[in-house]
């Protein structure tokens, strides 16, 4: 299998064809056909990366691959180049995997739909796997920049699939524009790079002598801009509100690119570009400030949230704040592993809620729902291990990222510890009132809705499971090594592209065992409280400070006061009177001035030859007196 | 003979020439006067070469006639102009049985 990574090239190439195919003939092909098609090129690349990921754990070195020049300027020389190694196949698996499992969820979840529309779905789906795969090969901030607005092209094409919707078109739309505010921001963190240290590739930049190019203000300026990047695509604080709203999108393509693959892009990047970050401490501190703030404050939305799939998307945000605070108190490991298991929870638990939206017909509120475990076992039972995974209970994948990432917290700084202690159990807390509210109780829909009930098919149903079974096994590449000496694999695989987090105090292992002990008692009392209040929930209106929370802290509100509606007063005054009095008023001024002119001087051309020669006579006894007077 | 005589009766001429134009509305007379202008400018071209030729001559031998000359250029103008501007007269006196300018404002329309 030595020459399995000269064909890395196949692994976006395959999807791109995918793509093509589903794209070109969306209207001559069989849906049985397009669904085979997008799917099969998924697996087929799957298969590859899996090649590619047994070849990649013995390099020690990461495996550039040159095809061409995408830019070469002077002394600017930017190829279009692929880079393997171990960060990047660990990304190449999940991408592949998880979205292999949701094209063929996918499958009999958009079986409703007209072929055109079903091609058109697949269509988009694999041009998104093909720029995330884009994504995390590119050997340069160049590609991986073209993958990063690919996929975001494609989440706007998806969120706006069903886009006879006015309100899904806008949602699109707000997803977009804030998505643009970051790639500004990393545009312009490419360029600086450029003009100070004149290479972007990864194994040039990440070089002692690149690094010594740049001064310590343009690295922080530069990580800086590249988190501002991070913050648009990854939905943190202040750009998270899009994602949210990308819930309009279907449910596959939530769980694929609102919460799998696209949005843990910026910790992909900033975990590649982990050297830098390492290097400016004043980032680092941001990064864990807003990853903690963002984790809190989407935690707190989440708790108020009635739309099943807000909750979740909430959850994805503040899960990603967690992330965040993983990078910024140094523990890169742990963001990527959480990046990981959040890979195969969340997308459980989207996979799950589609689920339960595809049994109830569309309804998508829980306060409708109800008493749905006994008619959708398999769902409830993926759904149940999701929420326990991402609560953090051991032995599921999600205690273990979560652990790490709470440690290196406490390590930092205890206060940090505390709130993202506090957001864990908020996790805990409203995973469960989401399950009970929605599988237990009595049922409260329609008659209607009541008799359509039903488990969905196995084309949705063995994906649930296949995901279930990697949140419960997924944390175990990462066990502690208080518990399993060498049982961290995860760090060690990782170890030729993250360095190991070189922080002075070392933690005794009885204190880990504490806190482990401690989130996980808090979590297990966090979930019988839930137990106890939303068992046999009943619909009441939030009031006072749930009424704060269920309108998400009125950050759109405020979003849409300070931001949108000033800019719409001045796009308004510049229509009204920039454009309609100054600028219409030169163009008609100077129209109606030569107008008026030319009107009065017409009167002269009277056709009395009387007046012409007496004007004649004038003219020229005025030349001769301004002869007269002006010759000297 | 003083140079004042020659200034003066070219300016009686020429005003006189000025006036009729004016005031004469008879495409005829009208076309006279402008003759008499011509022909005030004439006397006064004449009249001054007269007065410098022999200076202009002690400077520059082959100068001294320029005046005169621009007479005879003057003439020959004058005449073709006066074959064309007689044409369009009979033309007009053809076509509207009068040879009155006022009628001419007509040409606009």
């Amino acid at each position: 299998m030595k020459n399995v990574l000269e064909l890395v090239y196949l692994i976006p190439l395959l999807p791109l064809i995918g793509f093509l195919i589903n794209g070109l003939g969306r209207k001559q092909l069989s849906k049985s056909v397009i669904g085979i098609i997008g799917s099969g090129v998924i697996l087929a690349s799957f298969v590859l990366s899996i090649f590619v990921f047994m070849q990649v754990r013995e390099m020690s070195s990461p495996f550039i691959a040159n095809y061409f020049d995408f830019i070469n300027v002077g002394k600017l020389k930017i190829p279009f180049a692929f880079q393997i190694d171990q960060l990047s196949s660990l990304f190449l698996l999940i991408i592949t995997g998880v979205g292999f499992l949701i094209h063929v969820y996918s499958t009999a979840y958009m079986h409703e739909e007209k072929a055109e529309h079903f091609g058109r779905y697949f269509a988009y789906l694999n041009l998104f796997v093909f720029s995330m795969l884009l994504l995390v090969m590119g050997a340069n901030y160049v590609i991986l920049f073209i993958g990063w607005e690919g996929v975001g092209l494609c989440s706007y094409l998806l969120i706006g699939f069903w886009f006879k919707k006015q309100e899904y078109n806008k949602a699109a739309n707000k997803a977009f524009v804030m998505n643009r505010i970051g790639d500004l921001a990393f545009l312009i963190a490419i360029f600086w790079f450029i003009l100070k240290a004149g290479t972007i590739s990864f194994t040039d930049v990440f070089t002692a002598e690149t690094l010594a190019k740049l001064s310590g203000t343009d690295i922080t300026v530069i990580t800086l801009l590249l988190f501002v990047g991070a913050t648009g695509k990854s939905a943190q604080i202040p750009l998270y509100t899009w994602l949210p709203d990308a819930m309009a999108g279907p449910t596959p393509v939530s769980a694929l690119i609102h919460a799998a693959t696209m949005v843990t892009a910026g910790i992909y990047m900033i975990a590649r570009s982990n050297v830098l970050y390492s290097m400016s401490p004043l980032t680092m501190n941001i990064v864990a400030y807003i990853g903690l703030a963002t984790a809190l404050l989407a935690a707190t939305i989440a708790l108020k949230q009635n739309d099943i799939k807000k909750v979740l998307a909430y959850s994805t945000v503040s899960q990603l704040g967690f992330m965040f605070l993983a990078l910024g108190t140094g523990a890169y490991v742990a963001a990527v592993f959480h990046v990981m298991t959040h890979a195969f929870f969340k997308a459980l638990l989207f996979l799950g809620s589609g689920s339960v939206i595809h049994a109830m017909s569309g309804e998508q509120d829980i306060r409708n729902m109800g008493g749905l475990s006994k008619k959708l076992p398999i769902t409830y039972f993926t759904f149940l291990i999701g929420c326990i995974a991402i609560s953090g209970i051991p032995p599921l994948s999600g205690f273990f990222s979560k652990d790490a990432i709470l440690l290196s917290a406490y390590l930092k700084n205890p206060v940090f510890y505390g709130i993202a202690l506090f957001t864990a159990l908020l996790t805990a807390f409203y995973m469960f009132r989401l399950l009970f509210i929605t599988f237990n109780g009595k049922f409260r829909g329609t008659h209607e809705q009541e008799h359509h009930l039903h488990e969905s098919p196995s084309a949705m149903s063995i994906p649930l499971i296949i995901l279930a079974v990697l949140s419960i096994v997924g944390g175990f590449v990462g066990v502690p090594e208080a518990i399993i000496h060498g049982g961290d694999k995860l760090s060690a695989f990782l170890s030729p592209v993250i360095a190991a987090p070189h922080e002075g105090h070392e933690i005794s292992h009885s204190k880990e065992y504490f806190l482990m002990g401690l989130s996980t008692a808090l979590v297990l009392i966090m979930i019988m409280f839930a137990w106890s209040k939303f068992k046999n929930y009943q619909r009441t209106e939030a009031t006072g400070f749930g009424k704060v929370l269920e309108n998400k802290w009125y950050v759109d509100e405020l979003y849409d006061k300070i931001i949108v509606q000033p800019l719409h007063k001045l796009g308004g005054f510049l229509k009204s009177f920039i454009e309609n009095s100054v600028v219409d008023g030169i163009v008609n001024g100077v129209g109606k001035a030569v107008n008026y002119s030319s009107r009065q001087i017409r009167l002269l051309q009277s056709g009395q030859v009387g007046s012409y020669v007496l004007l004649m006579v004038l003219s020229m006894l005025l030349v001769f007196v301004i002869q007269f007077f002006l010759r000297k | 003979m003083p140079i004042t005589y020659y200034i003066l009766l070219s300016i009686a001429l020429f005003v006189i020439g000025i006036v009729g134009v004016l005031t004469r509305r008879n495409a005829i007379i009208i076309f006279m006067c402008i003759e008499l202008m011509l022909n005030a400018v004439n006397l006064l071209l004449v009249a001054f070469s007269k007065m410098h030729y022999a200076r202009a001559v002690a400077a520059d031998a082959t100068a001294g006639s320029d005046g005169q000359l621009f007479v005879f250029f003057i003439m020959v103008v004058a005449a073709a102009e006066v074959s064309v501007g007689l044409a369009i007269i009979v033309m007009m006196y053809r076509n509207i049985h009068s040879v009155d300018i006022n009628f001419l404002n007509r040409l606009k329309h």
